[in-house]
């Protein structure tokens, strides 16, 4: 656990808790997206290339972008938060989210004792990711983009029946 | 002796720095190559704003600025006097600190952007793996920038501008990655140094840069488009419509936060036209074998300097696009025209060397654009011009 591995740690943390507990919707959102780019510099210091810039082009450059359109759309930028950030229930909240660590927790360590201590970092190259795609895991691949192409024609017939509706 | 003037500035940075002891040596290279980029882009930015204002002066029949230096060259120092010394307003209901962080990060984006052009032979500051994706991961940050500055300003005006410039840059983010795409394809690697090697071949001495090839120009074009778009450069300007919405998204701002916006925008025009030159115009090669003693930066510069010329003469020349104009351009023609220039490389290199891909990948490029021309163009109900005159 480098320092490095502690800095990036506390940056996202941070980022999330802000993103929950920040009055201002639009400050929630940029602190989710400081959270965004803390996960996306974990991938580049464990040197997946790849990986990292994809998140930072889809989550920062997209995801992020969308979450900001939506709430600007909706009227929750303009009323602030009233009556405190924590909710009524905060209690079943809580017990459910310590359910939930506890799941991941059990899967990260019972899958991190089959896995080889202190090997090479392999280097996985673009190219080996690519050939991966295209080989091993096309099925998958394919279906995601169908998948994607569902949700572009959903987006299009929802624009459009609100056009219609608001003559 | 032409090897070292094409690598005078590696050498230079090697012997400034083997000075020190072994183990700060790459360390301090790495420092001075970013203080090299820092140096030599904002130098840049300061000649092509005064280049810009005679080119777009002299386009519409006037003189641009003429009397701060010969042929007006200081312009940029009276410049940048007036943008440090302007008092800084901010609105008072503003959002203070996403106020004061939007131009940071659009200025940090942008030139995160630079570490993987190559700007000459072995003058990659960071030669990524990934090198192409780093670039637009940094590109489709500043978008955010520009939505917190046109938010965080409380002002109606800002606010729609920052709107539809974000729909703008995600508009066209799209075309800009799948132009970028068909080269990768090609090329078969993200790594901008390989792109750039794969193009410094020539035959008969003429080079195998990629625009010279069907898809490649049209590759080009939407890639310029695109590249136009994601700046927010005229004609695609709207967000910043100057007689409309004052300054769009940075109407607030003033002073030294203005000038850094100013910056990051054409700062942010080099680094795209580095990447369009890397990708299609073959980077730092030289566009005839025989031209090789030429140092391989000086081509590089010289093509960001000729995309610079072509954004000034577009802006001057051509009207401003309306932002459903806009829209529709993105979505029903470029993006079309950027699949079936995906598809027409791979055309091309599965067709094998030979005259018959270039006939089949000219024909199809250009009735696809005819077509696609006609279809809209029926669908609009335009006519031919007819001109009405006041009685």
């Amino acid at each position: 656990m480098t320092p490095v591995f502690y800095i990036l740690a506390i940056l996202t943390l941070a980022g999330g808790l802000a993103a929950v507990t920040l009055k201002n919707t639009v400050h929630c959102a940029l602190a989710l997206t400081v959270a965004f780019a803390g996960l996306a510099l974990f991938f580049l210091q464990l040197d997946a290339q790849f990986a990292g810039f994809a998140q930072i082009l889809i989550y920062i450059g997209a995801v992020a972008i969308l979450v900001v359109f939506a709430i600007l759309l909706t009227r929750s930028s303009e009323a602030e938060a009233s009556g405190g950030i924590l909710s009524r229930h905060w209690l079943a909240g809580l017990i459910i989210a310590a359910a939930v660590f506890a799941v991941l927790g059990w899967a990260i360590l019972r899958g991190a004792q089959a896995l080889p201590q202190e090997s090479a970092v392999p280097a996985v190259t673009v190219h080996q990711i690519g050939t991966a795609l295209m080989g091993r895991y096309v099925l998958p691949l394919e279906i995601v983009a169908l998948l994607l192409t569902s949700a572009l024609i959903g987006a299009v017939i929802v624009a459009m029946h609100e056009k219609e509706s608001a003559k | 002796m032409i090897e070292r003037l094409d690598q005078i500035f590696i050498l230079l940075r090697d012997w400034l720095v083997h000075f020190l002891p072994a183990n700060w040596q790459a360390v301090v290279a790495t420092v001075l190559n970013v203080v090299a980029i820092i140096a030599v882009f904002p130098t840049l930015f300061a000649l092509v704003t005064v280049m810009e204002r005679k080119g777009l002066g002299r386009m519409q029949n006037r003189f641009g600025p003429n009397r701060v230096g010969p042929y007006g060259l200081f312009q940029p120092v009276a410049d940048g006097i007036k943008a440090l010394t302007k008092e800084d307003v901010v609105p008072f209901r503003a959002d203070t600190i996403v106020h004061f962080v939007a131009p940071l990060v659009l200025v940090v984006a942008v030139f995160m952007g630079f570490s993987v052009l190559p700007m000459g032979r072995n003058m990659v500051l960071a030669d990524m793996d990934a090198g192409l994706l780093f670039f637009f991961a940094m590109g489709a940050s500043t978008e955010l920038s520009v939505f917190m500055a046109g938010w965080s300003s409380r002002n109606k005006y800002s606010l729609l501008g920052a709107m539809r410039a974000v729909a703008q840059m995600i508009s066209y983010e799209v075309p800009l990655l799948m132009s970028g795409l068909a080269v990768v394809m090609i090329s078969g690697s993200l790594t901008l140094s390989k792109i750039v090697e794969a193009q410094n071949r020539y035959t008969f001495g003429l080079p195998h840069w990629y625009v010279f090839t069907p898809w490649g120009f049209a590759g080009l074009v939407l890639f310029s488009i695109a590249a136009m778009a994601e700046t927010n450069r005229s004609p695609f300007d709207l967000p910043e419509g100057e007689s409309e919405l004052v300054a769009g998204y940075f109407t607030e701002y003033s002073g030294f936060k203005f000038a850094l916006f100013f910056l990051g925008e054409y700062v942010g025009m080099f680094s795209i036209a580095g990447m369009g030159a890397t990708l299609f115009l073959g980077g730092w090669s030289a566009p005839l074998a025989i031209l090789n003693w030429v140092p391989s930066w000086i081509w590089f510069f010289g093509k960001l300097m000729i995309a610079m010329c072509l954004f000034i003469w577009i802006r001057g020349t051509m009207p401003r696009l309306r932002q459903d104009q806009l829209m529709n351009f993105a979505w029903k023609f470029v993006i079309p025209m950027t699949l079936v220039n995906l598809f027409v490389a791979a055309l091309w290199r599965f067709v094998g060397p030979g005259w018959a891909r270039w006939v089949v990948c000219w024909a199809i490029l250009i009735a696809f654009y005819v077509l696609m021309g006609q279809t809209i163009l029926r669908r609009r109900g335009l006519g031919p011009r007819s001109y009405r005159y006041a009685e």
